[in-house]
């Protein structure tokens, strides 16, 4: 036993320094007056949270964060369970179009941005297809619109992540029995209604892990924004991550960059405490 | 009722159809693009395949960033291999050897992989400059084995908790200790989960961009998504350069997942607990 915990307490200490010690530094940095390439830690309070808080930058970020996750989670979860479903119909070539909807997530964010910065030039791209089905006057400007090039982003981001989305209600589909279907079927129901009623609601877990995941990777945002152009005109494509590294180690702002990291660990707690509620009693076997 | 059938039954693979259209667009795209002259890269064709195919642009973008792919060839072997292997005693212990509040330490690991790197990057920098880490592969290296730990350690954790207890107890009786189990009765079985970490930290390695861009941003140095993204910025409007570019960066991770599709698989829905 005291043989498993010598072994064990290296990896304790690193994560116990390189993640909740760093958290706790992050924090300490946000009360401090570091603002130039020079460390200052001269205590300053809430000023640098302040003067978050009263950033418009700060004000678009959230604004951003808001609509990419609508549109990057509805998307998700809508394509990822049609698409399981229509996997689970026992169809021919199952294997070889899951393997499909599944490859965009094996490729990065970088990549994946700088394919659909390709596909969303306003002059080319999908907008040449638009107007080859006669869709002339449907040209949008997609990442770099001033109001929703957010939700261009997150079709990008969502046709990466909605395979892995699709894998998670697949494993969960297939561990409802089908007899369990044929005695609701027996009952009378239509198939809609069997989803709507029994395949639906068994698979709420499988749901409550889609939206923590899909939530993680809305506050996250990162590469695909870097890759699509940046924070866009008027920041309309500007996250937290974003902000915080050009505030950070592009205009050494560090205190107020520390702010940005601090609140995006907020924001996550808002998910994770759930999160781990479900999680106790798998845990614990 | 028959002809009912046939008509959903057409539907559903017209719709597969269609949404596999759409997940392959993008690869299409880069690859036709990338395989196109410069001087045919043009905005109104750019869905017809190349009429003079060329290797120019794939040639233009590997001078480029063939430097960084072999530098995050030498970042992610080193940092699978070390990984999964400080992940399986790890995943041993928890699974095995059930010491004093071992759950909430299990519970503080999974936490720590859940938050967003932003929260500790900036002490990350001052702590590598410290030790004369920062912008180095070792210490690259090491910030990936080190944010590892959870992800191994839960993914070898739940392999070795379906390994029953019996064949640990016939070991402990053969006189075998705390290593020797390990060694002799658990390392020999565990290829199927070393085989699952391995493929995940390769590919949430290799993909990484934000720890490559803070840590080890010096050009010459970095991990080839950074280069790639630097590509875009200096062949601008190069578009054939730039897919060449991104098809590069992203051959390792498709291959592998084409390769090992059904253990890409699994290693997805264990680490479905991750981000």
């Amino acid at each position: 036993m005291l043989i498993a915990l010598v072994v064990l307490a290296p990896s304790i200490f690193l994560v116990a320094i390189f993640i909740y010690g760093f958290i706790g530094w992050t924090f300490y940095i946000s009360t401090v007056k570091w603002d130039s390439a020079v460390v200052d830690y001269t205590f300053v309070g809430l000023k640098n949270w302040q003067r978050l808080f009263n950033d418009a930058r700060f004000h678009s970020d959230l604004r951003n964060h808001l609509l990419y996750a609508l549109g990057f989670m509805s998307q998700c979860i809508v394509f990822g369970f049609l698409l399981a479903v229509l996997l689970d119909l026992r169809i021919k070539g199952e294997a070889l179009f899951r393997t499909i909807f599944i490859f965009p997530f094996a490729v990065s964010g970088i990549v994946t941005g700088v394919a659909w910065r390709w596909l969303m030039q306003p002059t080319t791209g999908i907008n040449l297809l638009f107007a080859a089905v006669g869709l002339e006057n449907l040209q949008p400007s997609w990442f770099v619109h001033a109001k929703f090039g957010m939700l261009a982003v997150s079709i990008a981001a969502a046709w990466q992540f909605t395979g892995y989305v699709m894998a998670l209600y697949l494993a969960g589909l297939r561990g409802i029995s089908y007899e369990l279907r044929e005695a609701a079927a027996i009952d009378g129901a239509d198939s809609f209604e069997i989803y709507r009623y029994v395949i639906i609601p068994l698979l709420a877990p499988v749901t409550f892990v889609v939206i923590v995941l899909t939530g993680m990777n809305s506050i996250r945002i990162f590469d695909l924004v870097a890759a699509m152009g940046g924070s866009g005109p008027a920041f309309a494509t500007d996250t937290l991550a974003f902000n915080m590294y050009q505030t950070t180690f592009g205009s050494y702002r560090f205190s107020l960059g520390a702010a940005i990291g601090s609140f995006m660990i907020l924001l996550s707690l808002f998910l994770v405490v759930p999160y781990l509620r479900s999680m106790r009693g798998e845990v614990e076997r | 009722m028959n002809l009912q059938r046939i008509w959903t039954r057409s539907a559903i693979y017209f719709l597969l159809i269609a949404f596999a259209a759409y997940y392959l667009m993008p690869f299409y795209v880069m690859l036709i693009t990338g395989l196109k002259p410069f001087a045919d890269v043009q905005i109104a064709r750019m869905w017809e395949l190349p009429q003079n195919p060329t290797l120019e642009g794939v040639l233009r973008a590997w001078t480029s960033v063939a430097p960084n792919f072999w530098n995050s060839v030498r970042i992610t072997v080193p940092a699978a291999l070390i990984s999964a292997f400080i992940g399986s005693i790890n995943g041993y212990i928890f699974a095995k050897w059930r010491f004093p509040h071992a759950d909430t330490v299990f519970i503080l690991f999974l936490v720590g992989m859940f938050l967003p790197y932003q929260g500790v990057l900036i002490p990350l920098v001052r702590t590598l400059q410290f030790f004369g880490l920062y912008g180095t592969m070792p210490g690259l290296v090491m910030v990936h084995c080190i944010f590892g730990i959870p992800i191994t350690a839960l993914l070898f954790r739940g392999y070795y908790a379906g390994i029953p207890n019996e064949l640990l107890d016939a070991g402990k009786i053969d006189g075998c200790g705390f290593f020797g189990l390990y060694r002799w009765i658990l390392l020999p079985i565990s290829l199927p989960a070393f085989a699952v970490v391995l493929l995940w930290q390769f590919t949430t390695i290799w993909n990484d961009y934000l720890i490559g861009l803070v840590v080890l941003s010096n050009p010459s140095r970095a991990p080839v998504n950074v280069a790639v993204q630097n590509l875009a910025g200096s062949y601008f409007v190069e578009w054939n350069v730039q897919m060449s570019g991104a098809l590069i960066a992203a051959l390792p991770t498709i291959f592998v997942y084409l390769a090992l599709g059904k253990l890409f698989l699994r290693g997805l829905l264990a680490g479905s607990l991750k981000g």
